[in-house]
């Protein structure tokens, strides 16, 4: 299965190929980029989670009585900024996709390396930016910007948190940009699109969102601190403007932005669905095509978050309409990896402990929002507490559930060192458990009527919030434990092999962690992905 | 296991090291500006939607001040900018012939052109500052030239999408020509020959996109619901 | 554990019962998924560590199979959702008028026959009440979780949304838009009272000015009658019988008056020129609060219907078909 190969502390690789800070704020290596871009997640993964315990902790009680209303206020719209733009939006792209493209295609780079550090920079100085506005009194305003509350009414950050969001966007466009070209242009000789790993195909979709939306939320963020600052109009209704177009402009991307955070994270499913039952992936062509429709889709269909703002009664059927279509290739999806376990030879590591999680998470929380496009049902529960589960189901149950999974997937590749099978699966049964207990009870609660960004709330919703807060707990504490281990990794992890999983994909035919320049040799593709039958894993995929 | 390529000759300096030749590094450069280009127009694209959406709201407040503009200063400014595409345009057909001083000749015009649409901009946002008809605290509803009656309120509005527009597309311009100055320092040097001329391509297809942007504001601006020329 | 709030409007049970038909599904597919992953994950695990799994070929089939079965019930889903929705969005004709203007953090309503009411509103079973509400500064949303009520309150523009009460009690309000520091203090509760009940509660506090009088005020204070006041030669048309009339429109449209064009006749004249006038009437956007459009609304609608009989708020009958006031031609100044 495995060659031998020297110990990763003798050979040179991309990790040990040059050595100060120097060499890492100022490399061009796509997989140094990856590590930048992990430590920077994390970080803002961090605080974001920070502002989540402190929302779980007040809504332990009805009464508003660990922190001011404003307070409150402030806390939650940090944690959906932090979350949202600084680790959903960049995550799976930025730290595996940055780290993987290249190496799955067998080329040396991204097309354009040096844009990617810029890329680095641009979402670390938007992120400190807004960082700077959370420690110097906060946002009120929520994730969202209504208007005119954040461009009149609003006593916060609003400008240079606006600020920070304008500049975040840009890393995630010259991304997205840099995956285009590199997919379309540098994929190595014989890598047909039809023989391209389908996280390359999730990659590819995610970045068609992200050239075509995050203009858009750029441009609308530009006009709500401009409006701010030199009180013009637009979205004011004093001056003649119009709050609900800020809602349009505003969710054609926000939309949109949810499937830049998921279509990555099916991505990784695919991959290790068919890597842990050792067996090729069933539809192929149907997940390829499905990546690419929904990426299409997504744009159709963002009237469905203003049901109620008063919108026409036929703009609220199409949108309606489209929000049904949009969730059937995700089901084509959720179809063909349970097919590809199907007679397969499954092995309970943890990525696929992971990716099974995903795959009933994802299912429950996909349909929950069949609830949402479904117009009868969301008059009720819009800004409930049912739209909050329905969207934590998705990203934390879903996203994050897939992230975790693909990075210890890869974690050998990356670091070259195995991290502990024991803790690590410890870790994702507290994770999936936490995450019900903290997510679950807010369909209820939501149903029931409590709106969301409630600061306090009537009694007989507590039951209910406790058991929230409570699963909260364990969620965080699973979280805790993988960073743990695998900084413990990085040292004390036993050495990792070429392919420790045997699994096909150029990335496993070179070395844990790869050189510099990723091959010794520009590979040939000829033979059929994810081709586990016809030989051995590491034969197959290269001829 | 991996077949391995050929030695290759001696790579060219301009290539870069993860190209697998020249003609791929200039594919990937030119695909990379299109799509670029793409991200400006959703850019621009909201702030044309809106503005579609309130001139069909306040159309007699929007016509009204519309006619407020300077009809001469926009016109001369789009030959201007025409006239600085075809420059652009020169200026990329030279690098291709790898004539260097012409190449710079055609560069310098482009520059010239452009400041010179700006230095024009500059004269028309003085006008409406003293005018003031620049919306915000100090903003004083115009009259309408053809009846002399005040305009209604919302055409406040109309001037905060004028600025907003304008402003974002002259930003561009400034970018534009920071980048014209960076290709005339690299042409003044002799980096580009016959056979590479790649940046000079892509600054090209970026000004003529700024250059279509004011192709498209000219008109919904000034032109439409004009009452006299 | 209660997991549904009350049944307290007559589009509750319906909105219920969809409910109950998505969580069917969903429970459902979820079982299904989670069992056949949870299935194929134990029999399928791996036995040796050089295990060769089985080919299964593609099948194009299944893939369609799987496609039109959920695209199928995902239409049955839309359609009754839509059907759902059309009872929600269309109040019936006699429903009687409560006017909302919501400004943070607060709610104040006001009834058509004067009764004010602060977070609170009263109305009777078995009467539609359709609510017309504007917003002072930000955007709001009224939610009556046992109504499965909720309509965002945008301001430049009134939000008109009805309900019918079908059980008395208590009824929790929300705002359900985030709207700033008391967000979560701007609740307050809906009393549904019998008839009866109802009407001892209006017989009891004194109404005070009628929103129509109120907007009668403001329509002499902001000159409105200099134009609009049916003296001959008026330069305005004439707003006798308005409400609820077809109107020919200056570019050959015809629409009906409702509470949105006359708001937007107020704010942005120009948008909507009746035929035959000139394009003379300024814009009082940003002169006039929302309480006060509010008000010139009512009054307007006043134009229209019969006098009321007495304080007891009887729902009023539907505005009896006054014959419009003959067009005025004026030439241009």
């Amino acid at each position: 299965m495995n060659t031998p190969t020297p110990s990763s502390g003798q050979r040179v690789h991309y990790l040990n190929a040059s050595y100060g800070v120097r060499s890492w704020l100022l490399t061009i290596d796509h997989k140094r980029i990856a590590i930048l871009y992990l430590i920077g997640v994390t970080v803002f993964f961090a605080i974001g989670g920070i502002a989540a315990a402190l929302i779980r902790l007040e809504l332990l009680t009805p009464a508003g009585d660990v922190f001011q209303a404003e307070t409150y206020n402030k806390i939650f719209t940090t944690h959906g900024v932090m979350m949202v733009f600084f680790f959903m939006i960049p995550g799976i792209p930025a730290v595996l996709g940055n780290f993987l493209v290249p190496l799955m295609i067998g080329a040396r780079d991204l097309a354009f390396p040096r844009i990617n550090l810029l890329s680095w920079y641009l979402y670390i100085i938007g992120g400190l930016i807004a960082l700077w506005a959370v420690v110097h009194g906060g946002l009120d305003t929520g994730w969202t910007f209504y208007t005119p509350y954040s461009t009149v009414y609003s006593n916060g950050w609003v400008v240079v948190t606006a600020v920070g969001i304008f500049i975040a966007g840009f890393s995630s466009i010259l991304t997205g940009l840099n995956f285009l070209v590199t997919i379309h242009t540098m994929r190595a000789p014989g890598m047909t699109w039809t023989r391209m790993p389908l996280f390359c195909w999730g990659m590819y979709a995610a970045a068609i969102i992200q050239i075509l939306g995050t203009p858009v939320v750029a441009i609308t963020i530009l006009l709500v601190g401009a409006e701010r600052l030199f009180h013009l109009g637009i979205f004011d209704p004093a001056q003649g403007g119009d709050p609900v177009l800020f809602q349009h402009l505003f969710w054609f991307y926000s939309h949109p932005a949810v499937y830049i955070m998921i279509l990555p994270a099916m991505a990784v499913i695919s991959e290790l669905v068919t890597a842990f039952s050792r067996k090729p992936i069933f539809g192929y062509k149907f997940i390829a095509g499905s990546s690419i429709a929904i990426a299409v889709l997504s744009f159709l269909v963002w009237g469905h978050h203003m049901f109620v703002s008063g919108q026409s009664v036929y703009a609220g059927l199409v949108f309606s309409v489209l929000s049904f279509l949009v969730a059937i290739p995700s089901a084509i999806k959720v179809f063909n990896w349970t097919a590809t376990l199907y007679k397969g030879s499954v092995s309970y590591q943890t990525p696929l402990l992971y990716a099974l999680g995903f795959i009933g998470l994802f299912t429950f929380g996909g349909l929950t929002g069949l609830f949402l496009a479904c117009l009868g049902l969301d008059i009720h529960v819009h800004d409930t507490y049912f739209i909050v589960a329905h969207f934590h189901y998705i990203m934390v149950g879903g996203t994050i559930m897939a992230y975790l999974g693909g990075l210890h997937y890869w974690w050998p590749k990356i670091s070259g060192k195995i991290y502990p099978e024991y803790w690590s699966r410890v870790s994702a049964w507290v994770i999936f458990i936490g995450f019900n207990l903290t997510f679950f009870p807010q369909f209820i609660v939501g149903y029931l009527g409590m709106p969301r960004r409630y600061h306090a709330y009537p009694e007989e919703f507590q039951v209910l919030n406790v058991m929230s807060t409570a699963g909260a707990s364990i969620l965080g504490i699973g979280y805790l434990i993988p960073l743990v281990y695998f900084i413990w990794s990085m040292r004390y992890g036993q050495d990792a092999a070429d392919n420790p999983w045997g699994a096909t994909g150029l990335e496993w035919q070179t070395s844990s962690p790869p050189p510099t320049e990723n091959f010794e040799d520009t590979p040939v593709v000829t033979g059929r992905p994810y081709d586990y039958l016809t030989g051995r894993g590491e034969e197959a995929a290269v001829g | 296991m991996a077949s391995s390529t050929p030695a290759a000759p001696a790579a060219p300096p301009e290539l870069r090291h993860h190209f697998a030749s020249l003609e791929a590094q200039k594919e990937a450069s030119s695909l990379g500006m299109w799509i670029f280009l793409v991200t400006e127009v959703l850019f621009f694209g909201g702030m044309f939607t809106a503005y579609a959406i309130y001139r069909e709201t306040y159309r007699h407040a929007f016509e009204g001040a519309s006619n407020l503009l300077d009809l001469r200063l926009g016109a001369f400014n789009t030959v201007v900018l025409i006239v600085s595409s075809l420059t652009m345009a020169l200026a990329v057909w030279a690098s291709q012939q790898g004539r260097t001083r012409l190449l710079g000749l055609f560069l310098v015009l482009t520059m010239t052109l452009g400041t010179t649409f700006l230095v024009v901009k500059y004269f028309e946002y003085a006008h409406k500052f003293e005018n003031h008809e620049v919306p915000g605290p100090h903003f004083v509803v115009p009259l309408d030239e053809a009846t002399h009656q005040l305009l209604p309120r919302q055409s406040e509005m109309f001037f905060s999408l004028y600025f907003c527009m304008t402003g974002l597309h002259a930003l561009h311009m400034i970018i534009g020509i920071g980048l014209l100055l960076w290709l005339l320092r690299k042409a003044l040097r002799g980096d580009f020959t016959v056979r590479y001329n790649t940046p000079v391509d892509m600054v090209g297809l970026y000004w003529h996109f700024v250059d279509i942007v004011w192709i498209f504001l000219f008109p919904l601006l000034y032109l439409l619901g004009r009452h006299t020329l | 554990m209660h997991f549904f709030p009350e049944e307290a409007s007559t589009f509750a049970r319906h909105v219920d019962s969809l409910y109950l038909f998505l969580i069917a599904v969903t429970a459902f597919f979820s079982l299904m998924i989670g069992v056949l992953v949870v299935v194929f994950a134990i029999k399928y695990r791996r036995k040796s560590a050089d295990e060769v799994a089985t080919e299964v070929h593609e099948s194009g089939v299944l893939e369609i199979v799987w496609t039109v079965i959920p695209f199928g019930i995902v239409m049955i889903m839309f359609f009754w959702g839509a059907r759902v929705f059309f009872q929600i969005t269309r109040p019936p004709q006699n429903a009687i008028d409560v006017y909302v203007t919501a400004k943070q953090w607060m709610w104040k309503l006001q009834h058509a026959d004067g009764h004010r009411e602060m977070n609170e509103l009263h109305v009777p079973i078995g009467q539609p009440v359709r609510l017309t509400m504007a917003s002072e500064d930000v955007i709001h949303s009224f939610y009556v979780p046992a109504f499965r009520f909720k309509r965002d309150v945008v301001p430049g523009r009134f939000s008109v949304a009805w309900f019918e009460a079908t059980k008395p009690g208590k009824y929790h309000l929300f705002c359900a838009e985030y709207c700033g520091t008391r967000h979560s203090n701007m609740i307050g509760w809906v009393y549904v009272m019998t008839p009866a009940d109802y009407q001892a509660w209006l017989a009891g506090g004194a109404p005070g000015e009628t929103l129509a009088a109120s907007g009668a005020k403001r329509f002499v204070e902001n000159a409105c009658n200099t134009c609009h006041g049916d003296q001959p030669g008026a330069r305005g048309p004439s707003l006798t019988g308005l409400f609820g009339r077809r109107v020919q429109l200056s570019n050959g449209q015809t629409i009906v008056a409702d509470e949105g064009y006359i708001r937007e006749s107020i704010v942005n004249p120009q948008a909507k020129l009746v035929a035959g006038y000139p394009a003379i009437m300024p814009t009082f956007q940003g002169l006039i609060s929302e309480e006060g459009l509010l008000q010139l609304v009512a009054y307007i609608k006043s134009l229209s219907a019969p006098p009321p009989a007495g304080a007891a708020a009887v729902p009023a009958a539907a505005p009896s078909q006054t014959p419009p006031a003959p067009e005025r031609k004026v030439s241009r100044p």
